[in-house]
């Protein structure tokens, strides 16, 4: 089983790409959980998210407290919040940031395990010209953690977007574009 | 052939609502179960259910427009949550006391005050003397399965009650997981046309509903009332048997996980019962023989098949999502001990856990099964314990 929890901030549709990657492990014949931790909901509070995903049936229904990987949609929550709580020199650090996978080491005292990371910045805002960094973030997740094929992942992704946006056919190609570019674009793979 | 989907339990009782299309849901808005009428209501608005959707100002006015809708024939449903439910008191037990088959969805939240969104079982655990059956749901898939059979128990004739199904807030209204669904016409063959023997809009039987009851009578009705919720108990195991043979689900009054050898074993509703299976496992791939009994059917409560199921068990802690303020344990601790009045070598303690949403972890519940092992092994503690109380 694979245990990931998410820290974004309310806004950056946090909980709606923990919904997209159980949906999407779904459709790949997992069994999944896809939660968010309710607490006070408005813009830009930090928000945290919670997927289990895993080749037998999945009966625990608590929070994630010993995670496999943690993903930071915002990294200006690293500090505020103890985003490495729980994860073991194995896991994986998976950051928004424009910065290298090193320097992110160098700011979290006592981390020894990996880091990667992310411009979902950059890349949300060029694909669709506006600031979601929860899609690039996924495609990122998919890629380090590799618990799906790529390929049928973002086929899965491009089922699930257009029927999500079945109005809005410009929002879906934007959102590929950014999954896929973050797929070759995340650095300390 | 079931269809695999991936819902969270609101959806997924949303999608059974729609699936039986009653003829009327009356419901207000109250969190965590506000999605299941906003859903439900877009099925309307789409044209994919004939039902009747009545907004309502209050949910005292959605319960008083249920009754009046099952008084009439139709049949009827709706949802709410903690508050919400709270002001229903009063309609609660008139719906129950006038014979209704209404269900409800209560998503189970922590009564305010303080004001608290999260889930725990003070809703239902309040309204277990209404006259309500109650089943309990561990996740999605229960909350539907559920919620399906619900229709037909209530309706039976030798049953004629008012049913809440009960599933975690947030826990499992707002967590997407995987579910197996049936097929639309499935679920409208399994529950069939509803045809209320009696019903105020039929033009060749005038009844009357409601009415006053001297005390000759009153006690009377009282104690026909209570037979119907004796009588559910088989009812419900029928009805179960009968949802076997269209799923291949099991249902029963309760789950045994691993509890026919147990030594030590944790009783707990809901949600909580998964994280306890996880520990079962666990515990037992180290040697300790650790079972779980998961009430489905609080209300009626089966006393007899519980006292069967956990005779031979040394050591049990029952866990309770809702206080009670007794002064001698929670709702489902009292009523379990009742069971077991009388057997003997047996050590029972209650824990109450998880109140306004503070969560339970894996970790939590192993403590409860090594409290348990020192219990036998002669530690003197308390009868009543708190757990993850900071």
């Amino acid at each position: 089983m694979t245990e990931i929890r998410w820290h974004g901030r309310g806004g950056q549709g946090t909980k709606t790409a923990a919904l997209f990657l159980a949906e999407a492990a779904f459709e790949l014949g997992k069994y999944v959980q896809g939660f968010p931790e309710y607490g006070p909901e408005r813009m830009g509070a930090p928000i945290t998210a919670y997927n289990r995903i895993s080749d037998k049936p999945i009966t625990i229904h608590s929070n994630i407290y010993t995670p496999n990987y943690v993903v930071v949609v915002d990294e200006t929550l690293i500090g505020p919040i103890d985003v490495i709580a729980g994860l073991g020199d194995n896991g994986g650090l998976i950051v928004n940031t424009p910065n290298t996978p090193g320097s992110i080491i160098s700011c979290i005292t006592g981390y020894r395990g990996h880091v990667y990371t992310v411009d979902a910045r950059d890349i949300s805002e060029g694909e669709l010209g506006r600031y979601f960094p929860n899609i690039p973030m996924l495609g990122a997740v998919v890629k380090v953690t590799g618990i799906m094929e790529d390929i049928f992942f973002i086929e899965a992704m491009e089922t699930l977007l257009r029927h999500k946006f079945a109005t809005k056919p410009k929002v879906v190609e934007g959102n590929m574009r950014a999954l896929r570019r973050s797929m070759e674009e995340v650095k300390g793979i | 052939m079931a269809i695999r989907e991936k819902l969270s339990g609101n959806e997924a009782v949303a999608v059974a609502m729609k699936q039986i299309e009653p003829d009327v849901v009356a419901a207000f808005p109250i969190t965590p179960s506000t999605e299941v009428p906003q859903y439900f209501s877009q099925f309307v608005a789409s044209g994919q259910v004939r039902t009747e959707f009545v907004a309502v100002e209050s949910e005292h006015s959605a319960m008083s427009a249920c009754i009046g809708s099952q008084a009439a024939g139709g049949r009827t449903m709706t949802a709410t949550s903690a508050n919400g439910m709270a002001l229903m008191w009063e309609m609660l037990y008139i719906a129950a006391s006038l014979r209704l088959p209404i269900v409800m969805a209560l998503v189970n939240r922590a009564l305010s005050a303080p004001i608290n969104i999260h889930n725990d079982h003070s809703d239902s655990m309040g309204a277990r003397d209404s006259g309500w059956i109650q089943l309990y749901s561990e996740n999605n898939q229960e909350a539907y399965d559920n919620f399906v059979q619900a229709v037909r128990i209530g309706e039976h004739v030798d049953v004629l009650l008012p049913v809440m199904v009960c599933y975690d807030g947030f826990i499992t209204s707002h967590a997407v997981e995987n579910i197996e669904i049936l097929e639309n016409n499935k679920v409208k063959e399994f529950v069939g046309e509803y045809n209320p023997k009696y019903y105020l809009l039929d033009e060749n039987r005038s009844i009357s509903l409601g009415a006053l009851d001297l005390p000759s009578v009153y006690f009377e009705h009282k104690r026909g009332q209570a037979q119907a919720m004796i009588d559910a108990k088989q009812v419900i195991l029928d009805i179960a048997a009968e949802y076997e043979k269209l799923t291949g689900r099991r249902y029963g009054l309760f789950e045994e996980y691993k509890l026919n050898d147990a030594e030590v074993a944790v009783v707990v509703l809901n949600s909580t019962a998964g994280t306890t299976k996880a520990v079962v496992d666990k515990l037992r791939s180290r040697g300790i023989k650790a079972g779980l009994l998961k009430p489905r059917v609080f209300r009626p409560f089966p006393h007899r098949e519980i006292r069967e199921a956990l005779s031979h068990v040394n050591g049990i802690a029952v866990l309770d999502k809702a206080e009670g303020f007794s002064s001698a344990g929670g709702p489902l601790f009292i009523e379990i001990k009742s069971a077991l009045q009388g057997v003997s070598d047996m050590k029972i303690v209650n824990f109450i856990y998880g109140l306004g949403g503070r969560d339970i972890r894996v970790e939590h519940v192993e403590d409860v099964f090594m409290e348990l092992k020192d219990r036998l092994a002669g530690d003197e503690g308390n009868m009543v314990n708190y757990l993850g109380l900071d």
